[in-house]
């Protein structure tokens, strides 16, 4: 029993933000700005995930200009450019240090559940009693690992991309990357570059071009509203919230990387692993079809981007339309792989994340684990999230989409707690 | 929701299928089904197999009618010729499926079809059922199916029905990925 947490009486305030990332910052301000008092709680320190779990050469995905939260903006001199994992951390630190946020770092939450109106939040550093919770703790706390990958056989070291940091630390030999998405690919292509045979397994995936008609795909997906699409705007939110990332890298070089970049490169490409079997992992037969879907929904993504461009009145042209190459897939990609022939000493699972809300006794989880929300609003009175793929709009996980999500929960949250007068009224009315 | 002026009839019931999954997403346990096929040894390698029963939905069902499958190999394997090969039934499998969901994505697209045909063919190399190389598999090295569709609708889009018809496919799951085959004998 920890009767000491039990018999410290909780601090009270009317919310409790989880999560000192751009997130949870972003709603602290907004929530300031309506003066409602709160509190952020941070496990470690601010940017946390950004500081720990991340590999050395990762840069944002997306260029500078569009590194923005509330109130804060990019001020530097390469507006194009992608910030290194150094550079997010700064700014990131730098938006918490210039607002006076109500911050507990080195303060994790351990349980949160239902109390007499509103939450009690315990702590590592006592309890706290709230009437709103913002859960922005966010949406990559665990690797998801196929069942599968404990069976592997003992010599083989496997990897999360949270324990990943550069391929000085891998066994030599052949490596394995699961994983299509953005992490599969950097970390694919990063360790083909030190000189080692890879291999990269790969499902469905979504494909993109670093650049298009001379702009960043960026400028692109932001000008012709994309970003901006609602999630009461999409025809099946719940599929296009379990989307991969797009296969994006941030380089100074404004590259590409793509499948066949990597098959250029080297790189084996085979199918989703699909099972393992007497020590040899089977690959599906699936990997021209998952390749064709990328390709024509690329084709589609530009198609919508040459279409806006033709009804716009641009005063310079941009460069004309191209099309990259269909993704090249050998005639017979291999469908196993025998594990005990030495060909690789380790398999990097870039299969994915998901939120860990194994803190949280408030019953609004879906039978997947996941939070039931609309927009960000959860399933119980005073619930909400921040910082989820395709919370509100296309790009609530990018973080300058954060803004617009903090200010409408922000003003959710306000009429809620009545603390809003304006927003009372119309709630009331 | 999209506004379609255009009457498309594939004669699939594309809302019952659509608020089948939305019914089923709220009752996942329904959604579990089981099929059945039962097989006599005739003679030879000559079998006869029945369809029937089924399991779904939280109880057991029944097709119509009881279908009924005759499998045999050709006269150059020395057989009566009674049916179709059982590989040959992997290939009807998977061409139905495939086929069955183009006229399904095709209808929620809003796409009129015209004709549809897929031609299978599965490459094998019968030195692996007849123990001759044991480097070679005893199934198909690979399947190739080919679509030829008359629709009215671009070159992009019915590639892009084909394409959503092969991610939504139970047989070409099957045939594309391992499965787990457990044999029980009762004597």
């Amino acid at each position: 029993m920890k009767t000491r947490q039990l018999q410290t009486p909780p601090r009270r305030v009317s919310a409790v933000i989880i999560g000192a990332g751009q997130a949870g910052l972003a709603t602290s301000h907004c929530l300031s700005e309506r003066s409602i008092d709160h509190v952020v709680l941070e496990r470690g320190e601010v940017a946390n995930s950004w500081r720990r779990e991340r590999w050395d050469s990762l840069r944002l995905l997306t260029p500078n200009w569009q590194s923005r939260l509330p109130g804060h903006t990019y001020e530097g001199d390469d507006p194009d450019g992608f910030m290194t994992m150094p550079e997010v951390i700064d700014f990131i630190g730098g938006y918490a240090a210039r607002f006076e946020v109500p911050l507990h770092t080195h303060t994790r939450v351990t349980e949160v559940h239902a109390a007499a109106d509103g939450y009690r939040v315990m702590t590592d550093r006592g309890p706290w009693q709230c009437r709103c919770l913002v859960i922005a703790s966010g949406a990559f706390n665990t690797p998801v690992v196929p069942e599968l990958a404990a069976a592997l056989p003992g010599d083989i070291h496997s990897l999360t991309p949270q324990q990943y940091r550069n391929p000085g630390q891998l066994a030599d030999g052949g490596v394995l990357v699961v994983g299509a998405a953005a992490t599969g690919l950097q970390i694919a292509d990063e360790i083909r570059r030190s000189g080692r045979q890879v291999i990269l397994a790969a499902g469905e995936h979504v494909r993109m071009p670093r650049t298009y008609r001379g702009r960043d795909i960026m400028h692109w997906m932001h000008a012709t509203g994309m970003l901006d699409e609602r999630y009461d705007q999409v025809d099946d939110i719940r599929r296009v919230r379990k989307l991969p990332s797009p296969q994006l890298i941030g380089t100074p070089q404004k590259a590409t990387l793509d499948l066949n970049v990597l098959t250029d490169r080297g790189v084996q490409l085979v199918g989703r692993v699909a099972g393992l079997s007497s020590g040899r992992l089977q690959f599906s037969g699936s990997l021209g079809n998952v390749a064709k879907l990328a390709d024509l929904k690329l084709d589609r993504l530009l198609s919508a981007i040459d279409l806006w461009i033709e009804a716009a009145d641009l005063g310079a042209q941009p460069e004309l339309p191209e099309r990259p190459e269909p993704t090249r897939i050998s005639a017979s990609p291999r469908l196993e792989l025998d594990l005990r022939s030495g060909e690789i000493r380790t398999v990097v699972w870039a299969t994915g994340f998901r939120p860990d809300y194994t803190w949280l006794n408030v019953p609004v989880l879906d039978r997947k684990g996941l939070i039931r929300h609309e927009g960000g609003v959860a399933d119980a009175p005073g619930l909400y999230l921040m910082g989820l793929p395709f919370m509100r709009r296309r790009k609530s996980s990018f973080l300058f989409g954060v803004e617009d999500d903090a200010r409408a929960i922000s003003e959710h949250l306000a009429a809620y707690v009545g603390a809003d007068r304006e927003a009372r009224r119309r709630v009331y009315a | 929701m999209n506004m379609y002026t255009k009457i498309v009839d594939n004669g699939v019931n594309v809302p019952a299928l659509l608020a089948a999954r939305e019914s089923l997403t709220e009752a996942p346990e329904a959604a579990r089904f089981r099929w059945r096929a039962t097989c006599n040894w005739m003679n030879g390698t000559h079998c006869h197999s029945l369809v029937e029963q089924f399991y779904g939905l939280g109880k057991e069902q029944s097709h119509k009618r009881c279908f009924s499958f005759d499998a045999d190999h050709p006269e150059i394997f020395a057989a009566e010729d009674a049916g179709a090969t059982p590989v040959e039934y992997v290939l009807v499998g998977l061409a139905s499926c495939l086929t069955a969901g183009v006229a399904s994505v095709a209808q929620h697209r809003n796409i009129q079809l015209n004709t549809v045909r897929a031609t299978v063919e599965g490459d094998m190399d019968i030195q692996g059922i007849l123990g001759i190389d044991r480097d070679v598999r005893n199934g198909y090295q690979r399947i190739k199916v080919t679509f030829e569709i008359d629709a009215d609708a671009s070159r992009e889009d019915i590639e892009a029905v084909v394409a959503q018809s092969q991610k939504r496919s139970a047989v070409y799951d099957i045939v594309t990925n391992p499965t787990q085959v457990d044999v029980e004998v009762r004597v």
